[in-house]
C-alpha cells in the first residue's frame, strides 16, 4: 500500500475530512482515498452513509416501563426483588444501546451518518426517563434515520418521539393544565434560539401542543380530548393551531435555518463563527427546504473548510475520541462496558446528556483531570496500563448499574496487522512522521518528535516500534484535536 | 485585595493564553501563601448526592403529621438528638450534635429554589451552577468565584480544589477551572510520566500557535505545576488526628492536610453519594448520616486542635429533600426543599437559623422552600470569602444572617 503518493497537504486535508465528517480514518482508508479527488472522497462518504441499520436491544413487546413495573409490583405480580431486577435490566439495556451505537460509530461504514446523529443527539438532547430502553432506542433510530435528511422531518420525528415527549413533559401538557416545557425548548434550543420569540408565543404554542402524547408501547398519539381547541396567536398569526402547525411555523421562520446552520458550523467547522459564511449557508439551507445532506456537502467541498485556521481547531468530544481510537486501530473491548467507564470519566455518556441544552463542547471538555485521563487513555487501551481513576457516582440509585467498570485494566484486541501494513514501505527514519500524519492535525515539531521517540529501545522490532510510537502520538495533546 | 497587589497582579494580565510554565512558576512564587480570600477564610463544600432525606436528618419530632405520613420510617421522638422544642438530629449523628453543643453548627431549614426540579441530574446542575430552574449554565458557582477572584491573571487551578478524580460542574468557570485531586501524591505521579514532563518542558508557546493547541498546553502546564505545588506543600504537614476510614473520612483528611500545610486554596469541594433511598431507607440513611457526622467531627476536631476552626467553614447540602409521605417500599421519593448545615467558620454560637418545615403547607406533598440556596451562596461569597457575589451569581440575592 502506498500511503504517500499524494502531497502531504492533500493527505492532511483527507485526514481532516475523515476526522470531521466521521471518526477518523485508518491509514489504509487514507491510502485508498488518496487515489481520488477530494470531491470524490466527499461523495463517497455520503454514499457510504446511505444505508442504515437500526440499533436494537429490545423489541416493543419486551418493553416494560418503570411505571408499568411499579404497577405490577403494587398488584402483586412482582415481588420487591423481581422489581429491582427488572429495573436493573432496563438500565442495562440502555447501556447496551449506548455500546451498540458506539460500535456503529467506531466500526461501521456509515461514519458520516453516525457523526451527524451524534451531533443531533447533542442538539435534541434527551435523557432516558425511567430507564426506558425502548423509548431511547426509538429516539436514537429516529435521529440516525433522519440525520442526513430534511431538518423538518427530523424535527417532527424527534418531537413526536415518546422519549422526547416524556423528557419535556408534554404528557402533562393538557387543556386547562398547560405545561410549557416542550414549547419553550422547541423554540429556545431546537429551532429559533433565545431572543427570537416571546413568552406569549411559548404560552400559545404550548396550548397548540396539547394532546401530543404517547402510549406505554411507544406510539405517538394525538389525544383530542386533552387538546386545546381554542384560537391561539403565535408569531402574530391567529388560528386554531395544533402541534404540526407550530412545527411548520418554526420551519417557515428563516431564523431556524440560521440557528441550525450556526450550530452545525460550530461543531463541524470552527467554534468561532464566521457570520458571513453562516448567512450564506443558512440561505442555501432554507432555500433547499432544509436539506441537511446538501448543506453538509457544500461545507465539506468548500475551500474555506480546509483553511489552516479550521484544521485542528476542534476539540474531540469523549465519544469522538473513543470511537476514533477504536476506528483507527480496529480496537475491540473484551468487556464493552469499560467504554461506559471512559465516557463517564470524561463527561459524555450517550443517552445521558447533562441537560436539555446538550453537551457544551469545545474547551468545556478539557480540565486538568480530563486532559490527563485523555493523555493516558491510549495506554489503558493499547497497553493495558493500570487505570487508577474512578468517576463519580451519579446521585441516582438506578444509574449506579452503569458505574461498574471492567476491572482496573481494559482487555482489548487491537488490529495491529492492518495498521502496520500501511507503513510497510515507509523507511525507518520516516516512520514517526508517517504515523503522525495519519493521526494528528499538525506536523510534529522537532522537540515533540524526540519526546515521542524517547521510549523506543534499539532492541525493539519494527512492529513494537510502531506500537510504541502510535500509543505515544495518540497521547499527545494534539491528538485531542481534529 | 489591596490596590498595590491589584496593580502588581494586573501586570501579568497581558500574557493571556500565552503562559508558559516558568512564567507560572514566577507568578506562583509571588503568590505563595496568599489566598484568594483576602481574609484567609476557607470554605469546604460537602455534597450529599442522591437527595438526602432532610426530614429524617433534622427531625420534626413534635409534629403529628410527620409521624402520620411516615408510619414505619419516622424517627421515634425519644431517639432524636434534640436541638430545640421542635427539631432534632437523626440518632446516628451524635458527633454532629456534640459539635452543635459546642456552638459550631448552624442548621438552615427549608432551603430550595423556585420551580424545583425533582430529577437528580437536573437539580444537581441547578445547585452546582446556581442557575434558575429554567436556565442552563455551563459554568459552576465555584468556577465563577475562581474566574472573578483571578480575573485576568494566570490560571491557578489549585485555588479551588475538588477532592476527587474528576471535576464537577460546580468547579468549572468560564475562564478558569478548579483542580481535581483525590490524592496529591497520585496526581503528582500522573504528571511525572516522561511524556507529560517532556511535552511540558519542551513546549514553547508562540504567537502562530492555534488557540486550541495553546489552550491544551496551557492546561497541561497548569496541571503539572499545580500538582507539583500541592504535592510539595502537602508533604510538609501530616495530620496526626484520627479519621474514620470511610470515603468521606479519607477525603476530609486530605482537605485538612492541605489546609494545615497552608496550600493557598480557598474552596474545597467533596461529595459522597448513596442518598437515593427509594427502598429500605432507614438502615442506609443511618449508615450514611453516621459516616457523615463522624467524618465531619473528626475534621472539625482536627482543625480545633490546631486552632483553625474559625478559618474554615463547612457547608453541607443535597440536591433535594424527599417527599414528606413515605412510599410503599419503606423509602421515600424525590422531593424539594431541604436543610443545609454550616459548621465552624467562627459562626455565632449554636443555633437553628429559621423556622422548622411547615407540614401543613405542602406543595403537592412536598415542602415549600423559604430560603433560596443562592441566598446562602451569596452570603458565603460576600460576607465570608469577601468576593463579588453579584458578579458570580449574576444578580443580587438577599443574604441570610449567618456570618
Amino acid at each position: 500500500m502506498e500511503l504517500f503518493t499524494k502531497s502531504s497537504q492533500d493527505m492532511a486535508r483527507l485526514r481532516y475530512l475523515y476526522s470531521r465528517a466521521g471518526f477518523g480514518a485508518t491509514p489504509a482508508e487514507l491510502a485508498e482515498a488518496s487515489h481520488k479527488s477530494l470531491r470524490k472522497a466527499v461523495r463517497q462518504l455520503f454514499k457510504d452513509s446511505e444505508a442504515i441499520t437500526d440499533l436494537q436491544v429490545v423489541t416493543p413487546d419486551q418493553n416494560e416501563t418503570k411505571k408499568q413495573l411499579k404497577g405490577m409490583f403494587q398488584n402483586g405480580q412482582l415481588d420487591r426483588n423481581m422489581l429491582k431486577e427488572r429495573i436493573r435490566e432496563n438500565a442495562e439495556k440502555v447501556r447496551d444501546l449506548n455500546l451498540q451505537w458506539l460500535d456503529h460509530m467506531a466500526t461501521g461504514k456509515a461514519a458520516l451518518r453516525e457523526k451527524m446523529a451524534l451531533f443531533w443527539h447533542g442538539h435534541f438532547a434527551c435523557r432516558t426517563q425511567g430507564r426506558n430502553p425502548l423509548f431511547m432506542q426509538q429516539y436514537a433510530n429516529v435521529v440516525r434515520q433522519n440525520a442526513l435528511g430534511r431538518f423538518g422531518d427530523l424535527l417532527m420525528a424527534v418531537s413526536k418521539s415518546p422519549a422526547m415527549l416524556q423528557f419535556l413533559n408534554n404528557q402533562q401538557n393538557r387543556k386547562n393544565a398547560p405545561n410549557e416545557n416542550f414549547a419553550r425548548e422547541v423554540m429556545e434550543l431546537f429551532t429559533l434560539g433565545r431572543g427570537n420569540y416571546s413568552e406569549h408565543d411559548i404560552k400559545e404554542a404550548a396550548r397548540a401542543l396539547t394532546g401530543w402524547q404517547f402510549t406505554p408501547e411507544g406510539q405517538f398519539i394525538f389525544r383530542q380530548q386533552v387538546h386545546d381547541d381554542g384560537e391561539k396567536t403565535i408569531f402574530g398569526k391567529t388560528g386554531n393551531f395544533n402541534g404540526d402547525d407550530v412545527i411548520a411555523m418554526l420551519l417557515e421562520n428563516r431564523q431556524t435555518a440560521r440557528f441550525i446552520t450556526a450550530k452545525l458550523y460550530r461543531f463541524f467547522v470552527n467554534e468561532t463563527e464566521d457570520a458571513r459564511r453562516i448567512d450564506e449557508l443558512a440561505d442555501q439551507f432554507y432555500k433547499s427546504g432544509y436539506d441537511i445532506a446538501g448543506l453538509m456537502e457544500t461545507i465539506f467541498n468548500a475551500d474555506w473548510f480546509y483553511d489552516v485556521k479550521n484544521m485542528g481547531a476542534h476539540i474531540k468530544s469523549p465519544v469522538e475520541l473513543l470511537a476514533g481510537i477504536r476506528h483507527t486501530l480496529g480496537v475491540q473491548f473484551e468487556q464493552p462496558q469499560s467504554q461506559v467507564f471512559v465516557q463517564r470519566t470524561l463527561g459524555q455518556i450517550l443517552f445521558y446528556p447533562p441537560n436539555v441544552a446538550g453537551w457544551p463542547g469545545g474547551k468545556n471538555w478539557i480540565d486538568s483531570s480530563s486532559l490527563l485521563f485523555r493523555m493516558q487513555l491510549p495506554g489503558f487501551i493499547l497497553k493495558s496500563a493500570e487505570v487508577t481513576v474512578q468517576p463519580k457516582d451519579e446521585g441516582d440509585i438506578n444509574a449506579q448499574q452503569l458505574a461498574r467498570k471492567g476491572g482496573n485494566r481494559f482487555q482489548t484486541k487491537v488490529d495491529w496487522a492492518s495498521f502496520e501494513s500501511a507503513f510497510a514501505k515507509t523507511p525507518d527514519a520516516d516512520l514517526t512522521d508517517a504515523i503522525a500524519s495519519t493521526l494528528l492535525p499538525f506536523p510534529l515539531r522537532p522537540e515533540q518528535r524526540s519526546v515521542v521517540e524517547h521510549p523506543i529501545k534499539p532492541s525493539q522490532s519494527r512492529s513494537e516500534r510502531i506500537h510504541t510510537l502510535t500509543a505515544a502520538l495518540m497521547s499527545l495533546p494534539e491528538y485531542q484535536l481534529t | 485585595m489591596n490596590r498595590r497587589n491589584f496593580l502588581k497582579q494586573s501586570a501579568f494580565t497581558t500574557a493571556g493564553t500565552m503562559l508558559i510554565p516558568h512564567f507560572l512558576k514566577a507568578y506562583e512564587a509571588q503568590m505563595l501563601g496568599q489566598r484568594l480570600a483576602s481574609n484567609g477564610k476557607i470554605l469546604v463544600v460537602v455534597q450529599l448526592s442522591g437527595g438526602n432525606d432532610g426530614l429524617n436528618t433534622v427531625v420534626p419530632y413534635r409534629n403529628d403529621i410527620y409521624y402520620r405520613e411516615r408510619p414505619t420510617i419516622a424517627i421515634r421522638p425519644e431517639k432524636v438528638l434534640t436541638l430545640n422544642d421542635e427539631i432534632g438530629l437523626h440518632p446516628s449523628m451524635t458527633p454532629l450534635k456534640a459539635l452543635y453543643d459546642e456552638g459550631l453548627v448552624t442548621v438552615i431549614n427549608n432551603v430550595g429554589y423556585p420551580n424545583p426540579d425533582r430529577s437528580h441530574f437536573r437539580s444537581m446542575d441547578i445547585w452546582q451552577t446556581a442557575s434558575d430552574s429554567d436556565k442552563y449554565l455551563r459554568t459552576g458557582w465555584v468556577g465563577r468565584y475562581l474566574d472573578a477572584a483571578c480575573a485576568g491573571k494566570a490560571q491557578q487551578p489549585f485555588r479551588t480544589i475538588e477532592v476527587d478524580d474528576t471535576l464537577s460542574l460546580a468547579m468549572k468557570g468560564a475562564e478558569l477551572n478548579g483542580l481535581a485531586v483525590l490524592d496529591p501524591k497520585k496526581l503528582y505521579s500522573q504528571t511525572r510520566s516522561g511524556l507529560v514532563t517532556g511535552l511540558n518542558k519542551e513546549h514553547k508557546a508562540n504567537t502562530q500557535e492555534p488557540e486550541s493547541v495553546a489552550y491544551l498546553y496551557k492546561t497541561l502546564a497548569e496541571t503539572v505545576s499545580s500538582a507539583e505545588y500541592v504535592y510539595d506543600k502537602a508533604k510538609v504537614y501530616t495530620t496526626t488526628a484520627s479519621y474514620p476510614t470511610t470515603e468521606l473520612g479519607n477525603r476530609l483528611k486530605v482537605v485538612s492536610q492541605l489546609i494545615q500545610s497552608d496550600v493557598a486554596t480557598s474552596v474545597y469541594y467533596v461529595s459522597i453519594s448513596g442518598f437515593d433511598t427509594h427502598i429500605n431507607q432507614p438502615g442506609q440513611q443511618e449508615r450514611l448520616l453516621g459516616q457523615y457526622a463522624e467524618a465531619v467531627a473528626a475534621f472539625m476536631n482536627d482543625l480545633k486542635a490546631t486552632n483553625r476552626q474559625n478559618d474554615v467553614l463547612l457547608m453541607t447540602f443535597s440536591e433535594f429533600g424527599r417527599r414528606v409521605k413515605q412510599n410503599a417500599s419503606n423509602g421515600t421519593d424525590h422531593g424539594t426543599a431541604n436543610n443545609v448545615f454550616l459548621i465552624g467558620g467562627g459562626l455565632p454560637s449554636k443555633r437553628v437559623l429559621n423556622e422548622a418545615p411547615n407540614l401543613n403547607k405542602l406543595d403537592e406533598g412536598d415542602l415549600r422552600y423559604s430560603i433560596d440556596f443562592r441566598q446562602i451562596y451569596a452570603t458565603l461569597l460576600r460576607d465570608y470569602l469577601g468576593a463579588d457575589d453579584v458578579a458570580i451569581l449574576g444578580r443580587k440575592f438577599d443574604g441570610v444572617k449567618i456570618v
